[in-house]
């Protein structure tokens, strides 16, 4: 264990705490930026909180013969996927809980978001949320892989799968810049596992809102939360992994990150908000005949690279 | 070995181990495909677990990501092969009784003798620091033979499997002489090629 992890300095509860909390908080900035971009700024700071607030004490519908037990695991698995995959993004350079293996960590718990949302189509016994749990399975056939190679090429130049150690390599010089392929399939990936934007075909309007067309009450604010917790997550984990984490001149380092993060965030709704719906069916050929061998390219770039000491 | 575990990690081996078996059972139990599916992918998740107490943090974590997908993916497999696309109608999973419980009670009497009587070698050196690390040295040297093997033998089961189920072959996409420039399919995918 080179350092002390952030259950151990702060104490576990708090550090849980804490870390939940800037959960909710970025997830909330992710809403919250999603609502300027779309709508201006009038009143985009309140609105979220007053819809959640809205869907706490909505009464919940319900659909016949519904499979309510797998309905409310997915439902509640989302949310609980995006802050456990926060575990592993550093906060004032410690991660929450460290391994040799955090990379991973992050991409089974989004791994497991996808057999979550797929659950929260299944649930309700409707041809609808079906249909959109069947579009974001075939979404995850794109997505999944590239995905993948751009988290490993991260561990690659690092030369470990712990985030500290990757944000650490990083002193000299940001990752995107040997990287930028990895990093725009990064975050695009992570608009993908949370169908937001131009991925957003298993929600989308037609098919009636689609895995979240049943829900209602604390159910939707569960999911929706969840989906912006895992934007945010993902955002911080970018800045982490590519944009040097919390290096930068002057500022405090996590005030860095933070910054980082929100440029992140909001770069990805201004893009994502400006770009049609894609069809599943349409992205799984580009994803395994353009997007597999670009990430393998590049990752063979910084394998290179490694070989040659540039990373040292 | 179980010396070196703490208590809190025995408990946790314990309480795991039982649930990981009775979400295997209930695999056999539910009478719907996702029920099914999720039960066994439950059962996974605790031996996931296990794996996280014994510290073997890389194999529970890549068990949880693989174990995952894969029921995703036989999601996928179902609705383009099976004759009960959606998992809509109710079903079970026991198939042939008779034969799996003979072949189920001859494999537990196997492992169970086996378990028990090999004379288990100790390990002799101290643990290692990242057991990552050294999953990763085994794996790319002194046994990246037996990975290939296993990694190719596995990718032509998939691709044997899908070819033989599948009812389209090239002669219905490029026509009989296979001189035409664009497939036709069903589908198309977003290259438009």
């Amino acid at each position: 264990m080179p350092e002390q992890t952030l259950a151990e300095a702060w104490g576990l509860a708090p550090a849980v705490l804490g870390v939940v909390g800037l959960g909710l908080v970025l997830g909330l900035v992710v809403a919250v930026v999603d609502r300027v971009v779309v709508f201006g700024a009038s009143g985009a700071a309140v609105e979220p909180i007053r819809s959640s607030a809205r869907l706490l004490v909505e009464q919940r519908r319900t659909t016949l013969a519904a499979d309510r037990l797998l309905w409310r695991i997915g439902c509640v698995a989302v949310p609980t996927l995006a802050l456990l995959s926060l575990a592993v993004v550093p906060v004032a350079g410690r991660t929450l809980w460290s391994t040799s293996a955090d990379l991973v960590w992050f991409n089974a718990m989004e791994a497991l978001l996808w057999a979550a949302v797929w659950l929260v189509g299944w649930g309700p016994n409707a041809v609808h949320a079906l249909t959109g749990g069947y579009r974001f399975l075939a979404q995850g056939l794109a997505y999944e892989l590239p995905l993948m190679f751009a988290l490993i090429t991260a561990g690659l130049a690092a030369g470990s799968l712990r985030t500290t150690d990757v944000v650490a390599a990083q002193e000299g010089l940001w990752f995107v810049v040997t990287m930028p392929v990895a990093f725009v399939i990064f975050v695009a990936s992570a608009a993908a596992f949370a169908f937001w934007g131009p991925f957003a075909a298993p929600a989308a309007a037609d098919i009636a809102g689609g895995v979240t067309s049943e829900l209602s009450g604390v159910d939707r604010l569960l999911v929706e939360a969840g989906r912006a917790v895992f934007l945010g997550a993902s955002a911080a984990m970018a800045a982490a992994l590519f944009l040097g984490g919390d290096s930068g001149p002057w500022l405090p380092g996590p005030l860095w990150h933070l910054l980082k993060t929100l440029a992140v965030v909001a770069a990805l709704v201004w893009v994502g908000r400006r770009m049609p719906v894609l069809r599943p069916d349409r992205t799984v050929e580009v994803g395994w005949m353009v997007l597999v061998p670009l990430t393998l390219l590049q990752a063979l770039v910084v394998a290179v690279l490694v070989l040659n000491g540039f990373y040292a | 070995m179980l010396s070196d575990l703490s208590g809190w990690a025995i408990t946790a081996v314990a309480v795991l181990g039982v649930l990981s078996v009775a979400a295997g059972v209930a695999v056999f139990v539910v009478d719907s495909m996702a029920r099914a599916t999720f039960a066994l992918l439950a059962s996974f998740l605790a031996v996931a677990g296990i794996l996280l107490a014994l510290d073997l943090v890389y194999l529970a974590v890549v068990t949880a990501l693989m174990m995952t997908i894969e029921m995703a993916i036989m999601a996928v497999f179902m609705i383009m092969f099976m004759m009960n696309p959606a998992g809509l109608m109710p079903m079970t999973m026991v198939h042939n009784a008779k034969g799996s419980a003979v072949t189920g009670a001859g494999a537990f009497v196997v492992l169970v003798v086996g378990i028990w009587t090999i004379d288990w070698p100790t390990r002799d050196t101290s643990r290692p620091a990242d057991s990552t690390r050294q999953l990763g040295e085994a794996i790319m040297g002194s046994h990246m033979l037996v990975m290939l093997v296993i990694g190719i033998g596995l990718f032509a089961t998939i691709l044997a499997g899908t070819v033989l189920a599948t009812a389209r072959g090239r002669y219905d996409r490029f026509g009989p002489r296979l001189d035409s420039q664009r497939p036709d399919d069903p589908v198309s995918g977003g290259l438009r090629r």
